[in-house]
């Protein structure tokens, strides 16, 4: 064998006699219950209630960007000199959402902890999900939207440039390059699954989708070879593509000379959160998904306790910048700085700030124990504070710069409208909908790794 | 059976990675060269029984890597210094500027050559194959592995080939058509 034997690496994150995959299981068990989810299994009725929720705050979200591009962002709540809030606020959470999926995925191939194959397909599809809506808000902020593409290279008859070293042009390229390589990672996961389907459908309609989305995969001895050897390199590439691309949102704001944002700790900042909220964010879909499809035996509560483990470090890394970014500005001794940190936490938003202090800093603290690690409905009510705590973080990072800068003459203040909270409010539910939409008709654990998997474990016994 | 009708191989199934990677050795052993083993999942050590590895795509990615990073690096270059200079506050383009992009593209090239490579070197996509036309081979994506040995194999004839893998004790054999 050329990898190292499955119980040792096992035997470093827990108990020997907690296995990643218990209870009996075989080959025809593990297609058996994964592809049962698309190919057998009646659509139940918690399903098609949440998709009815979710489809009206799709259709909520695309018509409050229907009346955005026909009236101007003049309907948000923003002015000078709060030029940006709720859409760059959306941004930002989006993207430090979709940050983690390809993130935990790849590095959990990288180092090859077993536990990770049975959450990586899904956090996967998180990130593409996320990444495409976050990607819609710097478009969506733009006054006029439909010259977008502007941002792209290409000879024009305008003659023009991007100018390269904008934070603003890096980011395209960074979204760009994030998309595309998250999407073919998952994809070449896939695609095995898919053929999977394809023999195991009944139907002539499905035989042809999951056919033609197979790619007329046969299993052969060299394509799982060269597969393998793909998501190596592909999850070596995405490790430090996530890194950078969160790192170029930091320089968004790192880049300006605002009080509050001109700091060099943004970009590694902005990766800390981004891996922190991107956790939060698995941890909720993980418990709901095992809830709702009854995958207890594939994604145990080893697997919830690691993700624990992992949201507790990544927030403390964050407290610690959060504590570096006020020293810094006391450091600094550059008044502005200082009155933009004070004014955080004394000024008209401080409820913001100390609501993002408790959800963020706080309330995760409950992670040290073991017993809360170990209960599922904690781990969800704690994952939703994150999730809420580092919206507020965006929120407040971004409004409390701006309201007050250099000008006493130039302050104001920022109040949301309806139609921002229709945007931030109707991108969850689109993100909802993408996601209902697939554990539906994907198979929502890779079925390939989990035979791997099995083999391993029997092989250990 | 029909003696005349093409036929594209013969087919041996087996219930698990050890069988399938047994049958795999005693067929190199036996000099037979035109193989091809199936299976639901990674098996270990398979693609060595069977001859080679593909090593191919690590110089596919640092070829695509190259191709991203370079070029965009002097898009950017001649864009900038040439074709439109920008000049802010009497600042001339510095090329640390230009490296947040051309990394970005740098990992874009490298993974849109792997992932192609993939399916390119695999001869995906490919909808239609003969070894479909065996009715027991959807079990080759779920829980069965599969050894075919090619009608274009020298050593290959019928009921010698037959005899062969029946000694390998599969599941079963079956004769594919072309």
């Amino acid at each position: 064998m050329s990898s190292v034997a499955p119980s040792e690496m096992l035997s470093d994150m827990a108990p020997a006699h907690e296995p990643v995959l218990p209870g009996a299981q075989s080959y025809e068990s593990i297609s058996e219950k994964i592809s049962g989810i698309v190919l057998t299994k009646p659509t139940a009725r918690w399903w098609l209630i949440a998709f009815g929720i979710c489809s009206a705050l799709t259709v909520l979200f695309f018509g409050a960007i229907a009346y955005l591009f026909y009236k101007g962002v003049g309907i948000w709540g923003i002015n000078v000199p709060v030029v940006w809030a709720f859409a760059i606020a959306n941004y930002v959470w989006w993207i430090a959402i979709a940050m983690s999926g390809t993130f935990i995925s790849a590095a959990l191939h990288l180092t090859r902890q077993p536990w990770g194959a049975s959450i990586s397909r899904f956090a996967e599809a998180m990130t593409v999900f996320a990444l495409a809506i976050a990607g819609l808000f710097p478009i969506l902020h733009l006054g006029r939207p439909w010259f977008f593409y502007w941002l792209t290279p290409y000879p024009n008859m305008m003659s023009l440039w991007p100018q390269w070293r904008s934070p603003l042009v890096w980011d395209f390229f960074a979204i760009l390059a994030y998309l595309l390589l998250s999407l073919m990672f998952w994809y070449l996961g896939l695609i095995p699954d898919f053929a999977t389907l394809r023999d195991r459908a009944r139907t002539r309609a499905k035989q042809l989708i999951f056919g033609l989305l197979a790619l007329g995969w046969r299993g052969e001895a060299r394509t799982w070879q060269r597969r393998q050897s793909a998501q190596l390199l592909l999850a070596g590439l995405a490790v430090p593509l996530v890194v950078s691309v969160h790192s170029v949102v930091g320089l968004d704001f790192a880049a300006g000379n605002t009080p509050g944002w001109h700091s060099t700790i943004f970009p590694p900042f902005f990766v800390a959160g981004a891996m922190f909220s991107g956790f939060a964010m698995a941890m909720t879909i993980v418990i709901l998904l095992r809830r709702a499809f009854d995958l207890q035996n594939f994604i145990t509560d080893r697997h919830l306790d690691n993700l624990a483990k992992l949201i507790l470090a990544m927030g403390l890394v964050l407290a610690y910048s959060y504590v570096m970014e006020i020293f810094m500005a006391w450091y600094s001794t550059d008044r502005y700085e200082i009155y933009t940190s004070l004014t955080r936490m004394r000024g008209p938003y401080a409820p913001v700030y100390w609501a993002l202090i408790f959800c963020v800093v706080i309330a995760p603290q409950a992670l040290w124990s073991r017993r809360v690690r170990r209960a599922p409905w904690l781990l969800f009510a704690i994952s939703i504070v994150i999730n809420i705590g580092m919206w507020l973080e965006r929120f407040m990072l971004i409004v409390t710069s701006e309201y007050r800068d250099f000008l006493p003459s130039a302050w104001g203040m920022f109040y949301p409208t309806f139609w921002d909270w229709a945007i931030l409010i109707g991108s969850i539910g689109f993100f909802g909908w993408l996601l209902l939409l697939f554990v539906r008709f994907v198979p929502v654990i890779s079925m390939a790794e989990m035979r791997e998997l099995l083999t391993h474990e029997r092989g250990a016994s | 059976m029909n003696s005349k009708a093409p036929v594209y191989g013969m087919l041996a199934e087996f219930p698990n990675p050890p069988a399938l990677l047994e049958a795999v050795r005693a067929a190199r052993g036996a000099g037979f060269r035109q193989l091809e083993a199936y299976a639901p999942m990674v098996v270990e050590e398979l693609v060595e029984a069977l001859g080679s590895r593909d090593e191919g795509l690590p110089l596919l990615a640092l070829i695509g890597a190259v191709v991203g990073g370079v070029g965009t690096f002097a898009v950017q270059w001649f864009s900038a210094t040439m074709i439109y200079p920008i000049n802010v506050g009497g600042r001339t383009p510095a090329w640390p500027g230009l490296i947040p992009s051309t990394f970005e593209m740098t990992v874009l090239g490298a993974a849109l050559a792997v992932f192609f490579g993939v399916l390119l070197r695999s001869r995906l996509p490919r909808l239609y194959h003969p070894i479909f036309n065996d009715a027991g081979f959807a079990a080759a994506s779920s829980d069965r592995f599969f050894l075919c040995i090619e009608a274009a194999d020298p050593l290959y004839d019928e009921p010698r080939t037959r005899d062969f893998l029946e000694r390998l004790r599969p599941l079963r054999v079956s004769v594919i058509e072309a």
